[in-house]
């Protein structure tokens, strides 16, 4: 199974809902042909930074979803050509990193200052090892109790 | 004998000495480079909106690329300018 990531810039002209149709039309295309949506990201209206197609904002979507088979990719890149309402698309197949940078961000673990995240998850991390050596180390001694226990009964 | 705090230099031998460039993405354990988040990407580019070069980040090679990578998804989305002036 590979995690890819679509993010595309959906026309803001068109109202509200169709903008929100636009989105369902495609994520329900991902599901008919049998991939595993992940995530849903309303990035929402932002500006551009040059203009595209004499618009200067734009609606951001992205979405994450697995598959077995890259042939999805090349039928879900000519619906994107072939929408009038979709002004630009990008199809990114995620490594294990990039999945869990998305599953770390969904969190929240991943704030705006990256840098300091980074900092805090080493911390954590060195707690986390100083548990296991913990419970490593309890544990052999919990071990002979319970065998006793069981001896017991 | 004079212990080693007495010595006095006439000149500061610190002046001149730069803080070593390091790899940020090394040093703080980051993996992935989010090509959505330009606030990030910022900080790699000049304020025409050029890749800055290894030799003033001080990325190491391996994520130099992926940040080059990065800002270049970034400007095809529209989050960076391909050409800008004042960007900063």
């Amino acid at each position: 199974m590979n995690q890819y990531e679509v993010t595309f810039i959906v026309d803001p002209v068109l109202s509200g809902d169709e903008i929100n149709a636009t989105a369902q039309t495609y994520v329900d295309h991902l599901q008919s042909e049998g991939c595993k949506i992940v995530h849903v990201d309303e990035m929402g209206l932002k500006q551009l930074a040059y203009p595209l197609k004499k618009r200067t904002t734009g609606v951001y979507y992205c979405i994450e979803f697995s598959t077995d088979g890259g042939s999805i990719i090349s039928k879900l890149e000519l619906a994107f050509r072939r929408d009038e309402r979709i002004m630009r698309f990008l199809t990114v197949k995620l490594d294990k990193y990039g999945v869990k940078y998305n599953d770390d961000k969904r969190k929240g673990l991943i704030g705006r200052k990256r840098q300091d995240s980074g900092k805090e998850e080493k911390r954590k991390q060195e707690p986390a090892k100083e548990v296991k050596k913990k419970v490593a180390a309890a544990a052999p001694a919990a071990t002979p109790a319970a065998a006793s226990t069981s001896e017991e009964e | 004998m004079a212990s080693r705090d007495d010595i006095k230099f006439l000149s500061n031998p610190k002046i001149g000495q730069r803080a070593k460039k390091y790899c940020r993405f090394r040093k703080f354990g980051i993996k992935h480079i989010d090509y959505k988040d330009p606030d990030f990407l910022k900080q790699f580019i000049n304020e025409q909106g050029k890749i800055l070069p290894r030799r003033i980040t001080g990325n190491s090679l391996k994520y130099q690329k992926k940040v080059a990578t990065a800002v270049k998804r970034a400007r095809h989305l529209a989050l960076l300018p391909y050409v800008a002036d004042l960007l900063k």
